[in-house]
């Protein structure tokens, strides 16, 4: 083979010789997303600010809820509905989704208001909604494991509805396995994959500057996504009082 | 099994709803809408701290 050609073992390689696909796939993974944009050390200063924080703030309850909910699927039900730790847990999972849709509901208010699919950064709003909708279906089929009442009423107002769009055959709200499973498994693997998407596109653009930053600001010509993307539109002249950079 | 599921099911209440003139509202969700548009307000206004540290 190439035995000869083949740089050794820790050789710097040369980035435009890729002839295979993980070699494409390597050059174009290091080109959208260099080690230093996806674990950086600094941030413009603008990112110290509240509004920056309410997207970790959701990230922090879905971890509680995927610990708290392997906790509940690896007991079961005997247990998370008869023990008192057990209804303890189950209280935890259900509050770190009231905090988890919260916490995503002030920051998609927040990137609403700073118009923060700007300057390249659609698809990061995109899977945001997205991410949005998928844990709404997740929220609704924890809402029927509840097997109360409440439940009963939840499952039997929606499921015209998903009569109606045709895919009440294969979700069936009244099937509490087969519910189990959607819940447990393919609802928050989606969820994760959305959102694991969603902050490598965060990463991969940086973070949206403020509306009123001007487009010669030092820290945002420092902080310009690559190459790839048009620069945006110039701001308006008004607002070209210098900022100060971070380093 | 089925026994098993339902058994910490414990009967849920009406619940408590606040209403003006044919708007009503369950508390919780009240509630969960004021607090989203608190901490939305303390976003905009609270200043961050050791903001004031980086240049
Ligand atoms: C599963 C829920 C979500 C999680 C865990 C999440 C997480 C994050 C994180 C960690 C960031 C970067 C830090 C920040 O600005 O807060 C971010 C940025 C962003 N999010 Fe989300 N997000 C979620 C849902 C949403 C939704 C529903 C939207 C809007 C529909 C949205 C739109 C955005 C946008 C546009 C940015 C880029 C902001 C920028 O570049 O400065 N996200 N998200």
């Amino acid at each position: 083979m190439t035995a000869q050609t083949t740089p050794g073992h820790g050789a710097p390689v040369d980035e435009t010789d890729a002839h295979t696909w993980t070699g494409r796939a390597r050059r174009w993974l290091l080109r959208k997303l260099p080690p230093d944009k996806l674990l950086p050390e600094d941030q413009p200063s603008f990112v110290a600010s509240w509004a920056y924080v309410f997207g970790m703030g959701a990230i922090g309850s879905l971890l509680w809820i995927i610990v708290s909910g392997i906790v509940l699927g690896l007991n079961g039900p005997q247990w998370y509905h008869v023990s008192s730790l057990g209804s303890f847990v189950n209280s935890t999972h259900l509050w770190s989704v009231e905090l988890f849709f919260i916490f995503m509901v002030v920051h998609l208010w927040l990137k609403f208001w700073m118009a923060a699919w700007r300057g390249g950064r659609l698809l990061t709003w995109i899977t945001g909604v997205i991410s949005f909708v998928v844990s709404i279906v997740a929220a609704f089929t924890g809402y029927l494991l509840q097997t109360n009442f409440d439940s009963q009423w939840i499952a039997f107002e929606a499921k015209d509805a998903l009569n109606a769009v045709g895919v009440g055959a294969w979700f069936n709200v009244a099937n509490v396995g087969q519910l189990f499973t959607w819940h447990v498994t393919l609802l928050p693997v989606a969820v994760g994959a959305v959102v694991v998407l969603h902050v490598l596109l965060v990463r991969v653009h940086g973070v949206a500057p403020p509306l009123e930053a001007a487009e010669s600001d030092a820290q945002l010509l420092h902080n310009r996504p690559g190459a790839t993307e048009p620069p945006e539109p110039a701001e308006p002249p008004e607002a070209t009082e210098p900022r100060g950079t971070v380093q | 099994m089925a026994g098993c599921l339902v058994a910490g099911a414990v009967s849920v209440g009406a619940g408590t709803y606040f209403g003006w003139d044919g708007f009503t509202i369950q508390s919780g969700n009240l509630i969960v809408i004021v607090v989203m548009i608190i901490l939305f307000v303390l976003a905009l206004v609270l200043p961050f701290p050791g903001g004031k540290r980086r240049k």
